[in-house]
């Protein structure tokens, strides 16, 4: 229960700080718009050439769309947000304040930063994500919904996990901003559902940057669509992930000197 | 008279000095602009496969574009794309929040010419980083592209017309932030529109007629789509000179433009920051 409180009171504290900027909020909610607003004519573009796209139908595609925005507000919200501030830390040599606070460091270093404006993309997104399930043949049933829950959770994990891994590369290499950049432009691949990308690509997307689990199981979740087979093998996944991360996070902190601190 | 000349090679000592530091301090970070040009490339990938599918769907082709065409535009998209990159004006609104104008404006010379000359000198750079990159591409997704002699040598110039068309549009953008310091709304905007009325998302023959309409009269297209085409379509000779000549009327608008508000806007500049 303790990494919640404690996630809860930064949470608090960040809000807190963040509210004093309320313009901050009409800006996103437009920023938030546009971003919307282009992905929905895109997709409209595509389907103005065809009715399917590798089998997906442009409401389901719309789900996987809304998927995506709404995952990739969480990744802004928080975990964008936290990680930076790591890899600004290592290399300033300010993670001690960090490390000798009586908490565990992995669960420290992940909560302590928030952007709750950008909470608005996560709205977005469940608001494209409602207008395609409204446009969907079969309805979603409680199974579906519960089983899209789940694994919504299990993929915001899986891309925490992977984002930590990749931040406790900044013990060893100083730059790793351009790996934010490499990540973002990456994680487009998330609109459109994996199977429709050649093996190699889809391999990438899948298992070296788990976009697969977070944004397409997912929707396949919500579409019907999921096999048990996947579930398992996304549950499987996420769990080996955490467990590396937890290891590498600590191996990592072993070659933390706090320099300049 | 003489003046004038010495005017002239100065700036061209200018040019040619900051393209080369830049050239050098590019090579440093080499690994940097790897990453960065991987995950640029993922969005024309996306671009791609979405159209080949649907293009494999329908018989081989949509409207007309098939799917080895596809590729080529696309792989071509990726290097005029790191043409295209240049000053932004996230870029401005740090120049002015953070007070950095400050130093440019004691210069004896133009801000604009400092970004045209350090961007225009990352650009060999890029290229030749690009090489391997376009390589790889052109295995994994087999284009058709054979153009003749002087489609090259128009793409060669069209490369370079529109990255001035795009440091011009993106320095106007930019000197919004000497008004009010948060615009990104505004920018995101923009750069929405310039996805799809530009030939970035897709080959303009795609786009509704509606949309195809409004894009002849702005300068988008001249900084994607046509320098793609030049090379990767079939344009006839007449075609490829009324583009370039199109890209000159665009380059001496855009910048009269840029000056005129220049003008204005640096009376406005008041350092915030520093």
């Amino acid at each position: 229960m303790r990494p919640f409180r404690l996630g809860w009171l930064y949470f608090k504290l960040g809000s807190l700080t963040e509210l004093q900027y309320r313009a901050n909020f009409f800006i996103q909610v437009l920023q938030s718009a546009v971003a919307a607003g282009t992905a929905i004519v895109v997709l409209k573009l595509v389907y103005s050439h065809t009715t399917e796209l590798n089998g997906w139908s442009e409401a389901e595609l719309l789900v996987v769309m809304g998927i995506q925005i709404l995952l990739g507000g969480v990744i802004r919200m928080s975990i964008q947000p936290n990680m930076e501030r790591v890899m600004e830390e290592v290399r300033e040599g300010k993670l001690d304040f960090a490390l000798t606070k009586p908490e565990d460091s992995q669960v420290l270093v992940s909560v302590r930063e928030v952007r709750i404006w950008r909470a608005v993309d996560i709205l977005s997104g469940a608001i494209v994500l409602a207008y395609g399930v409204s446009g969907l043949e079969r309805s979603v049933d409680v199974g579906d919904a519960a089983l899209f829950g789940a694994m919504l959770v299990v993929g915001a994990l899986t891309i925490y996990c992977f984002w930590l891994c990749i931040t406790t590369g900044a013990f060893w290499i100083v730059n790793t901003w351009s790996i934010i950049e490499l990540f973002d432009g990456v994680y487009q691949t998330g609109r459109f559902p994996t199977s429709i990308y050649p093996g190699w690509l889809r391999f990438g997307v899948t298992f070296l940057v788990p976009i697969a689990f977070a944004i397409t199981v997912p929707a396949e979740a919500v579409t019907s669509r999921l096999d048990w087979s996947t579930v398992a093998l996304a549950l499987g996944f996420g769990t080996l992930l955490f467990a590396f991360t937890r290891w590498w996070w600590r191996f990592g902190l072993r070659r933390y000197t706090g320099a300049s601190a | 008279m003489n003046g004038k000349v010495g005017a002239v090679r100065s700036m061209f000592d200018f040019y040619v000095t900051r393209g080369r530091t830049q050239i050098q301090s590019e090579f440093q970070y080499r690994a940097a602009t790897y990453f960065w040009m991987i995950g640029m490339l993922a969005e024309p990938i996306v671009y791609l496969v979405v159209w080949t599918t649907i293009a494999d769907q329908q018989g081989g082709s949509v409207q007309g574009i098939t799917t080895g065409e596809f590729a080529a535009y696309y792989i071509v998209w990726t290097l005029v794309r790191n043409m295209n990159i240049v000053f932004t004006p996230f870029g401005w609104e740090w120049r002015i929040r953070e007070g950095q104008l400050s130093a440019a404006l004691l210069r004896p010379i133009h801000p604009l010419h400092d970004d045209l000359a350090g961007f225009g000198g990352m650009k060999p750079v890029v290229i030749l980083l690009w090489l391997p990159v376009a390589a790889v591409l052109w295995v994994a997704f087999d284009p058709v592209l054979a153009p003749t002699v002087l489609e090259g040598v128009v793409f060669f110039f069209a490369i370079w017309g529109a990255y001035l068309i795009r440091t011009m549009f993106m320095s106007m953008l930019g000197m919004i932030t000497f008004w009010t310091t948060r615009v990104s709304a505004v920018f995101e905007l923009f750069i929405a529109a310039e996805l799809l009325l530009s030939g970035r998302l897709v080959p303009m023959p795609l786009m509704p007629d509606w949309a195809q309409d409004i894009a002849a009269f702005l300068p988008f297209q001249w900084s994607f789509y046509f320098p793609i085409e030049s090379l990767v379509g079939d344009l006839s000779t007449q075609e490829l000179l009324r583009g370039l000549g199109m890209q000159v009327f665009w380059i001496v608008a855009m910048t009269g433009l840029t000056l005129f508000i220049w003008r204005f806007a640096v009376r406005r500049y008041s350092a915030v920051g520093n």
